[in-house]
């Protein structure tokens, strides 16, 4: 009884953590970039005012009933893919729900969101929206590839499919994944650059081209929900990669700085990048990154 | 329910509501009018509007603030209005130049529109020909006192006088084949 009392008021907790840390996250981007341009930049908590106020604002939108639940759905594909990935490892309350093959599970459902997001950008009728999302998909095929490459190889190297069990081993032998297969770690940063859609893999939502993309005909309170289920996936897509290869975390301090850290990485590629076309983009991914991914799964089973 | 009831509580729920509105406007900027050469130099680095919340909003759909720099021909009001209708209450306009206000040093010419006024609710006028990016920056800080003190809602008044503002539009656009607002 016990049990299940901490397992819901830790997912509760997940949830609002997750959600002030990746608004938080999302408005130090914006100061980091402002700075960089030399500008002075919005306060870091921006983004809660621009959420606040998008929720406030009354929404008389109607394109049909897909174009209402898409919001829905990416906002209960974040909150799924953050439910299933431990935040700290033996934490009290930050497990979560993980199981023996949550790797596997999370492969399958953190397309899901921008599927639904696809139907409902359908919807709306927008030819901006139709253009990102065909861009979008067609990105998601080009980063899957290499992502699930070095998952596997992960997977193979330990002979588990259970995100806690990878954390353990790491903390057990002291060596972090990024030193016991290096090749698998290139493969998912790369594929993190076009997850995050920062510049120079910015085509979906593409800023003076395409209208911000998908969410072009949402707004008001849909906007905010799409706002705040990104950074809600965004923290739970950061502390899956520190959990599976900068060896998890034992505190939160810890694991604001890993992730902040790894945010950070295509932050700043991002702001000295200008915008690759689809198909370079697509190319791009299944170059490199590919190569080290086959490159890691080859140093998996060596 | 008495919470939500109790006057006060009410009034604090607006403030709330109010400062966020305030420190957050999302800018549809309506550059068809020579002012828009004002508008780089106020979000970029000399400038920085993004200091007091305001950033550029890519659609209608996602925007507060219409801000319409200058004149207006008859072809391009209809294309405000338009966009005016698409955008989610509340929702304000900032007219940018003289040439909104009396129709500037196109007063007397045969396809622009004199005031802006008659065919959409106006909030702030920026006055000047052009207004520099400091006297823009003003503006949105009055605009922002305005929406603090709560009388910033022209969407509504829009909705209540609909009747009035669609005579007027008509008058001047001719070939009227819009869409009607729905709410």
């Amino acid at each position: 009884m016990e049990d299940i009392i901490y397992k819901i008021l830790g997912a509760i907790l997940t949830i609002i953590t997750a959600f002030v840390v990746g608004i938080t996250y999302g408005g130090l981007t914006r100061k980091v970039i402002a700075r960089v341009q030399n500008r002075v930049g919005p306060k870091f908590y921006q983004n809660f005012f621009d959420v606040l106020k998008l929720l406030s604002k009354r929404t008389a939108i109607n394109h049909g009933v897909m174009q209402h639940f898409a919001p829905m759905f990416i906002f209960t594909s974040a909150v799924t893919v953050l439910m299933f990935i431990p935040i700290l490892h033996d934490g009290l309350f930050f497990s979560n729900f993980s199981f023996h093959g949550d790797l596997i599970f999370l492969l399958y459902i953190m397309p899901f969101g921008p599927l639904g997001m696809a139907l409902g950008a359908g919807q709306t009728g927008n030819p901006n929206s139709a253009i990102g999302v065909t861009r979008g998909l067609s990105q998601m095929v080009g980063f899957e590839i290499p992502f699930v490459l070095s998952l596997v190889a992960l997977m193979v190297q330990f002979e588990t499919t259970s995100v806690t069990e990878i954390v353990n081993i790491q903390v057990e032998s002291g060596v972090w994944m990024i030193f016991s297969n290096p090749f698998a770690f290139l493969a998912a940063l790369f594929a993190m650059f076009g997850m995050f859609r920062y510049a120079p893999f910015d085509i979906v939502g593409a800023p003076a081209e395409l209208a911000s993309g998908p969410a072009s005909e949402f707004g008001g309170k849909y906007l905010a929900i799409m706002m705040s289920s990104s950074s809600i996936f965004t923290f739970a897509k950061l502390v899956l990669y520190v959990n599976l290869f900068f060896g998890g975390a034992e505190n939160l301090v810890e694991l604001l700085i890993k992730t902040f850290i790894l945010y950070m990485v295509p932050v700043v590629y991002g702001l000295v990048s200008p915008r690759y076309r689809t198909e370079q983009s697509i190319t791009y991914f299944w170059k490199w990154p590919l190569a080290l991914g086959v490159i890691g799964m080859i140093w998996a089973i060596i | 329910m008495n919470i939500v009831k109790d006057k006060k509580s009410q009034h604090i729920v607006d403030y709330i509501k109010e400062f966020a509105r305030k420190n957050s406007l999302f800018v549809m900027a309506y550059g068809t009018g020579c002012g828009a050469i004002e508008i780089p130099p106020t979000m970029t680095s000399r400038y920085d509007a993004e200091r007091f919340g305001i950033r550029g909003a890519a659609t209608p759909r996602q925007a507060d603030v219409l801000l319409i720099t200058g004149y207006l021909a008859v072809k391009t009001l209809k294309r405000v209005i338009r966009v005016y209708e698409q955008m989610q209450d509340p929702k304000y306009i900032i007219a940018f130049g003289s040439c909104t206000i009396n129709g500037g040093m196109y007063f007397d010419s045969y396809n622009t529109i004199n005031a802006l006024d008659r065919y959409v609710p106006v909030d702030v006028y920026i006055n000047g020909c052009m207004p520099r990016p400091e006297a823009v920056i003003e503006g949105f800080v009055a605009l922002q006192e305005k929406i603090q003190r709560g009388d910033a809602d022209n969407g509504k008044k829009y909705q209540e006088n609909i009747d009035w503002y669609r005579e007027n539009q008509m008058k001047v656009i001719k070939n009227w084949n819009m869409p009607d607002y729905n709410w």
